[in-house]
């Protein structure tokens, strides 16, 4: 028998539909002030022994003598994310520009598909790629160029491998962001007596910037959140990296290497935990920046 | 037609396979007020923007045929394009306020053709806001973003913009759908003043406001000029039996 074959009241099925809707909307508002409280609960043992000042400006890692300094993997985790918005924002920027703006239909078409299989690509493979390209060319080509030593497990190609993964990712948002321009808008600059090229940097850029920023706030939390193929080529030494050629040991990357390994040590958990609760800090921190800065510039332009 | 300011020969239009203009033969008076009229989808504002190469930006559009803007060939001749359109001002059927302020709107065209000094651009804006009668409304806040404004506003900002480019013709197409009466009244009052200086070409599908303020009438269905002439001579002896009934109003 199905529910439709009940004798229900048709304002009683809609009322059934409206709850069990609510419920789905209400697990998900709760999934993230859940798991800010679930991992400030396993962290805040750390916190009460050392210190907040300690844990998080110290980059004194010790965990056999109790001393937990997270400065070292949070200068790690900010300078390969940095570096890897860096290299793939103009490439995406410029890229969905020209497949919206200049080629031909049909290469919009062709690349479609492309990009989601690049972005369907396990990270695993990517980080595979890094070992096999990336790291000889780092150690071999671009650090000897720069005057530099490196085995090429460093900073760079982290952010190279980092890079190339976020880019389907932003690349497919900012082409629907620009198809979004109104097409009355572009004729409009194009009739005023502007060029082609005039149009998309004064009105169509303009026009789409709070979803390009959104777009690279969206590519910094996966970037920043990214572990495997990261791991895999950024050489996990615990040291505060002073060039992209030294090798860095990001969050993600600690709590994947050791979580389960070095449990017996006291406190370690708890530090892995808190690990995890930075990155979620700083991931929610990166989100409100970009919309406080979408914010400004609506008021102010559009 | 003596002098036409814009002679339209032979202009078939395809979009993909399907023919959007079938052979137009248009003529268009200098310093006139002319309207395209016809029923939706026939092809009026795609006749308008071919005018001014708008239809360049879509790569499936085909053009054949020739249209002569002062007895030049613009689509067989290597004219540049951004000097055409600047001969053109366009008012479409929303407006579309730039990405920016009041006082940059007004300034852009006159910015990217190298325009710079402050106190020329200022002279400038302040001419053509009050040439739009939208002036008083706005001088104490030109630094507001144009989206700010109400819509019949920000018809009046893009007329001014259309008209610091200084052109020649004016292209408006459907102008005053999406707006009040009052700013529609406004927009129809301001281009019976214009045609002293400019030749306007309007795109309507409101039989009475063609009536209030053509000189030239040019009526378009499927795609086809079914006959143009004088407001005059169409409205009051017209030729052809479609004619007829449009103006009757026994169409669709």
């Amino acid at each position: 028998m199905k529910l439709s074959d009940l004798k229900i009241s048709r304002q009683l099925r809609s009322k059934l539909h409206n709850k069990w809707m609510y419920l789905c909307f209400a697990v998900i508002l709760i999934l993230a002030p859940a798991l800010l409280f679930g991992l400030y609960i396993k962290s805040a043992p750390l916190f009460e022994q050392n210190g907040f000042s300690e844990v998080i400006f110290s980059n004194e890692w010790k965990p056999l003598s109790g001393k937990f300094g997270f400065l070292s993997f949070i200068l790690s985790s900010l300078w390969v994310t940095i570096l890897a918005l860096i290299l793939s924002v103009p490439v995406c920027i410029l890229t969905s520009i020209y497949l919206i703006y200049y080629a031909k239909g049909f290469v919009l078409k062709i690349m479609h598909p492309i990009i989601d299989i690049l972005a369907g690509i396990p990270s695993v493979i990517y980080g595979v790629w890094g070992i096999l390209m990336i790291v000889p060319m780092v150690s071999k080509d671009i650090a000897p160029f720069f005057g530099y030593e490196t085995t090429g497990f460093s900073i760079l190609s982290g952010a190279i491998v980092l890079a190339v993964m976020i880019i389907p990712f932003m690349l497919n948002i900012l082409i629907e962001i620009l198809r979004t321009v109104p097409e009355g808008l572009i004729e409009s600059s194009l009739s005023l007596g502007a060029s082609k090229w005039q149009t998309i940097k004064f009105v169509v850029v303009k026009k789409a910037l709070p979803g390009i920023v959104s777009s690279i706030g969206l590519g910094l939390s996966r970037a920043f959140g990214e572990t495997i193929a990261v791991l895999m080529v950024v050489g996990n030494v615990v040291q505060n990296p002073t060039n992209v050629f030294d090798a860095g040991y990001p969050l993600p990357a600690l709590i994947a290497n050791n979580y389960g390994e070095m449990m017996s040590i006291p406190m370690y958990d708890s530090a892995l935990m808190l690990a995890a609760l930075i990155l979620f800090v700083i991931v929610l921190i990166f989100n409100i920046l970009s919309r406080i800065l979408i914010r400004r510039y609506e008021i102010k332009v559009a | 037609m003596e002098n036409p300011k814009i002679k339209v020969q032979n202009l078939n239009l395809f979009i993909g396979k399907q023919q959007i203009l079938k052979n137009v033969n248009v003529e268009i008076p200098e310093k006139k007020i002319t309207i395209i009229i016809g029923p939706s989808g026939c092809g009026k504002t795609t006749l308008l923007k071919s005018l001014n190469r708008l239809t360049d930006i879509y790569e499936d559009i085909n053009v054949q045929g020739n249209i002569f803007i002062n007895n030049e060939d613009i689509l067989n001749t290597k004219t540049d394009i951004t000097i055409l359109r600047k001969k053109m001002g366009l008012l479409s059927q929303r407006p579309y306020p730039l990405p920016m302020n009041i006082y940059d709107n007004i300034a852009y065209g006159l910015r990217i053709s190298g325009r710079k000094q402050k106190k020329y651009l200022d002279k400038r804006v302040e001419h053509y806001l009050k040439q739009a009668n939208l002036w008083d409304e706005v001088k104490d806040r030109l630094k507001s973003p144009a989206s700010a404004l109400s819509i019949g506003q920000q018809q009046r900002l893009c007329l001014a913009r259309g008209l610091a480019v200084d052109p020649e013709i004016i292209l408006a197409d459907e102008p005053t759908s999406a707006l009040d009466p009052i700013s529609s009244q406004y927009i129809e009052e301001k281009f019976v003043q214009l045609k002293e200086h400019y030749t306007i070409i309007m795109v309507t599908h409101i039989l009475r406001q063609a009536r209030r303020i053509a000189d030239y009438v040019v009526f378009m269905y499927l795609g086809e000029i079914i006959e143009q002439g004088t407001a005059e001579e169409f409205f009051n002896n017209p030729q052809q039996e479609k004619t007829k009934a449009y103006l009757k109003g026994l169409f669709n």
